[in-house]
């Protein structure tokens, strides 16, 4: 019978090929949430890329921000004033303005925190795996130990080692790059695990013996081979992770060691308005938190759909 | 059974130790621990004789041993910004945090094991589909916000519970204060708790769920279930059993995480902990603070996942007949 | 053996999934006498485990029984409310699962099992359930019993496991037990060890069995009828002797030469080419058509009925004195 055509295949069918054949793209528009969620996050995306064209004014800009218009309610308020839709902060900045510039700065840190957790967790992980023995169990040994501490514990302390080392340098100049160091440092170990623990698996198989006899170097093998076919779980990480670094510099950022006023982010506006939350002012906190929430919450709806899609035990 | 404490008890060692060397260099390299002691119209002669007597002219390793020396004595040195030495500063705030914890702790296991439960026996329910919501919102706000939501809506809003401070403390003994034994110290209390406590517990409920979800799938269910047991017994008995050996891991752990967010809860509220005086630390690179924070907290680390470990030994009689027989 | 501990009447069991409904069993029907020993055969993914599921109530959703009926000892126990099912399971219809050891519970002792199972179905008291407890793990065959029922299930081996798990599906004395694929897990050794006791403690308390397993060994040992399924459907049913000398379905016959025998020689051995069709893609007709050496034009369209032939039952237009295809118009889906 030839109804099961069989697979000549050695490797596995490319990651694209799989989510294109699946039930994947079906789950996906079957459900209505995660596609809200899609265009929510799409939506902040295109906001924050393209803040500088959108936003009304440029917070930031001495030239145009008054202090005399400090702390004016929204629009729709009594004293609002329709120039600025969600009301001013206490500098007199448009929070419209603010939360577009703040989303952005968010989301900079957020995805080169991410990239760089993904790019030294997959090459140790890699590393790890196809080299093994003791190149292994170092790197899994330190994986063990960091775990075991919060990401929020160990970012808090690169961040002030970072700035111990950088005493001279203004915050302002170095705070973005201390942030994304912090997040990528404290996120890498999660990938790292799954990659080793997947290389192990492929090393093992012909296509990756048959490379290895044709006298392919070990990081052609690792880089052509190996990744590709394991990179697949990495993109549920990728997505969850997004959300929990935008967490983890808003924190920061809240705990006043992430980016100063001067440069704020999501956090750094929640914590001014929330210097406010006592005299009544509470938009100032309001609309930056509602926009964070939204956020994280979109994001993790997505990486919750996806992990769910990847895996074939829930279907 | 022995051997394996012996074993894990060598392990655990050799994390402290580890840390205990990021603590040093931080010490040691981050912050110049002179630059700090003296003035800058200080004559050189007089630097060059304080890092002689402070011993920052010997080799690194020696140095490094006695870094341990002192910690294990629990001398971390002098704080840069309060001039006093760091382990009273962390003593005099540890009951605090301390206390914040353990009620958030108690909170999230209290409440996030039925909810994890009931979400998992009454899968389609609308309110298990509710608890999945709130538990996705739970995760998805950062800690910080939701002390924000919260004093917004009872101290600002309602009136009802202090947005700051740990309220009317009592000492006990020498060292440890209080606030369990005032009412307004059980009031100032509740917010932080459940500010702290609320990500962990749908982290648990959630935990749960899983956990009992893939349990309620395995064989023995599944026969029991074919013996005719009561479902009552195979649920509250059979598979909530097996769902909370792992379970007991996870939480122990979240034990060590609650003290590290506690910063965050602490700095909403203004709870005089370690936690604020840590984030002080961090934002005046108070350095022998940072480092004494980081060795107090990974030696807590490290009991609570050394206890967690030969509970499960205690709890799981497979695990308990491996372990003996090494 | 006249009187029928259990009847199955055109039991149908449907899986409903996004890609369609699967219809795992099709109008499956057997009786079981009380002390027989009904074997069922099949490839995996024939229906043979469906078919216990079904009938002791477990078919977990998606799945549904969507037809026909499940009748023990005169009373209709398909559709029960669950309360009256769950007295049901295990009081009346005991299971033995496949692998022995996942099917014991690894953080209770074996007695609390077994103490906590007789108590539910019985009104004796701890003290007696332990003695009760005790009695039946000596007479499943484990060594010194009273030590052994405080020990964990890991401190057993495959074959004294699979001993406990036997003992648990019969210490509320059912009159009918299911027992799906009870050797496959364990060494080749302990296998007949298994199959013998399982026969043993059913002859002794006349309780009936349904015996499924792809071991044709087995079944020629141990049952006293036999049950031949194919992708959902029942194709020949009898009793073993019979089926195995003459076994009339083209798919038994190539089921028996698929045995190797001592006597035969290689060459005697062939195999049915092509695999069972997917339950998404049973073929309509006889099922088996498309891997069948004698297929003609009826098999591809009408669906073959149980009719007797020669003292048992076969689903095959071959036996049917009315070869030409009739315009029968019930045909499956």
């Amino acid at each position: 019978m030839s109804a099961q055509p069989a697979s000549s295949a050695k490797q596995p069918p490319s990651l694209w090929a799989r989510i294109l054949d699946s039930d994947i793209l079906a789950s996906f528009l079957r459900s209505k949430v995660t596609m809200v969620a899609a265009v929510i996050v799409l939506v902040m995306f295109i906001g924050a890329a393209f803040s500088p064209w959108i936003a009304p004014t440029n917070p930031f800009d001495p030239a145009t921000v008054f202090l005399s218009d400090a702390n004016i309610p929204p629009a729709w308020q009594q004293g609002g004033d329709p120039k600025f839709i969600l009301g001013t902060d206490d500098q007199g900045r448009d929070l419209y303005s603010a939360i577009l510039y703040g989303l952005r700065v968010s989301l900079i840190v957020g995805v080169l925190g991410v990239l760089l957790a993904a790019t030294i967790g997959i090459t140790l992980g890699l590393l790890a795996g196809y080299l093994g023995g003791r190149v292994d169990s170092l790197i899994m040994r330190i994986a063990d130990v960091q775990l075991t501490f919060p990401a929020i514990l160990i970012a808090l302390l690169i961040d002030g080692v970072v700035r111990g080392l950088f005493k001279s340098a203004s915050r302002e100049d170095t705070a973005l790059y201390v942030l994304v160091i912090s997040i990528g440092l404290s996120f890498w170990v999660q990938y790292a695990r799954t990659i080793r623990g997947s290389t192990l698996v492929e090393r093992n198989k012909d296509y990756v013996q048959a490379a290895r006899l044709v006298g392919l170097p070990a990081p052609l093998i690792m880089l052509r081979h190996v990744l590709p076919n394991v990179i697949g779980p990495v993109l549920v990480i990728l997505t969850i992770n997004l959300a929990l670094a935008v967490i983890t510099e808003a924190t920061l950022s809240f705990l006043g060691v992430g980016l100063p006023p001067t440069q704020p982010s999501l956090g750094t506006l929640i914590s001014i308005g929330n210097r406010y939350l006592f005299s009544g002012d509470w938009w100032i906190v309001t609309f930056p938190g509602v926009t964070l929430a939204v956020l994280v919450l979109a994001v993790n709806l997505l990486g919750d759909w996806l992990r769910d899609a990847l895996n074939p035990r829930l279907r | 059974m022995l051997a394996f404490v012996l074993r894990r008890l060598f392990q655990s060692l050799i994390v402290m130790l580890a840390v205990a060397l990021i603590a040093f260099t931080m010490f040691r390299f981050v912050g110049d621990p002179v630059n700090q002691m003296v003035g800058v119209d200080t004559p050189q002669e007089q630097v060059a004789q304080l890092r002689r007597t402070l011993g920052l002219d010997e080799p690194v390793v020696v140095q490094f041993a006695r870094y341990i020396y002192n910690a294990a004595r629990l001398e971390f040195g002098v704080s840069y910004q309060f001039r006093l030495p760091v382990i009273s500063l962390l003593g005099e705030r540890a009951p605090a945090t301390l206390e914040l914890a353990f009620m958030s702790a108690l909170f999230s296991l209290l409440v996030g094991i039925p909810m994890g439960v009931y979400t998992a026996l009454r899968r389609d329910s609308i309110l298990a589909k509710l608890f999945q919501t709130i538990s996705l919102v739970g995760i998805s706000l950062p800690t910080f916000l939701i002390g924000i939501l919260l004093i917004y809506l009872f101290s600002v809003t309602l009136g009802w519970l202090p947005s700051f401070g740990r309220g009317e403390v009592v000492k006990i003994g020498n060292w440890w204060t209080t606030g369990l034994l005032t009412a307004s110290g059980w009031k100032a209390l509740i917010l932080p708790s459940i500010t702290l406590g609320l990500f962990q517990m749908t982290l648990i409920m959630r935990l749960v769920r899983a956990e009992m979800l893939e349990v309620l799938r395995t064989d023995y269910i599944k026969f029991a279930r074919a013996r005719g047991l009561r479902t009552r017994a195979i649920h509250f008995g059979h598979a909530l059993k097996n769902t909370l050996v792992p379970v007991i891991t996870i939480a122990g752990l979240q034990l060590g995480s609650i003290i590290a967010f506690a910063i965050i809860t602490e700095t909403v509220f203004q709870w005089p902990g370690m936690g604020l005086l840590f984030l002080k630390a961090v934002q005046q690179v108070d350095i022998p603070i940072m480092a004494a924070y980081l060795i107090l907290i990974s030696f807590l680390f490290v009991s609570i996942n050394l206890i967690v470990d030969l509970l499960y030994a205690l709890v799981d009689p497979r695990l308990r007949a491996t372990v003996g027989a090494h | 053996m006249t009187e029928t501990v259990l009847s199955v009447q055109d039991l149908t069991v449907e899986f409903v999934t996004r890609r369609g409904t699967l219809r795992a069993l099709d109008k499956v029907s057997f009786d079981i006498a009380r002390g027989e020993v009904l074997g069922v055969v099949g490839e995996s993914g024939a229906g043979k485990s469906v078919t216990g599921s079904a009938i002791i109530g477990l078919i977990d959703p998606p799945g549904r029984i969507a037809g026909g009926k499940v009748v023990l000892s005169g009373e209709r126990v398909d559709h029960l409310p669950s309360e009256q099912m769950r007295r049901v399971r295990g009081k009346r219809i005991g299971m033995i699962f496949q692998d022995p050891l996942t099917s014991l519970n690894p953080l209770y002792r074996v007695g609390e099992q077994l103490i906590e199972t007789i108590r539910t179905h019985t009104d004796l008291n701890a003290a007696e359930a332990r003695k009760r407890a005790i009695a039946l793990l000596d007479e499943v065959g484990i060594p010194a019993p009273d030590k052994r029922i405080d020990g964990y299930p890991h401190e057993f081996s495959g074959g004294m496991r699979q001993r406990v798990v036997i003992a648990l599906a019969l210490c509320a004395k059912p009159e009918f037990i299911i027992a799906d694929e009870p050797t496959t897990a364990l060494d080749v050794s302990v296998q007949a060890q298994i199959i013998s006791l399982i026969k043993r403690l059913c002859k002794e308390r006349g309780t009936s069995v349904m015996l499924v397993t792809h071991d044709m060994g087995v079944i020629a040992e141990t049952a006293d009828r036999v049950a031949v399924m194919y992708a959902g459907r029942v194709a020949e049913i009898g009793p073993v002797r019979e089926v195995i000398k003459q076994p009339l379905h083209p798919y038994t016959q190539g089921l028996m030469g698929a045995i190797p025998s001592i006597e035969g020689d290689a060459e005697r051995l062939v195999q049915i080419p092509g695999a069972m069709p997917r339950l998404s893609a049973i073929p309509a007709g006889c099922p088996f058509n498309p891997r069948c050496s004698r297929v003609f034009d009826r098999c591809r369209i009408d669906r073959p009925e149980l009719i007797d032939v020669g003292g048992h039952q076969v689903a095959c237009h071959l036996y049917d004195p009315a070869k030409a295809p009739a315009g029968k118009t019930e045909i499956a889906a």
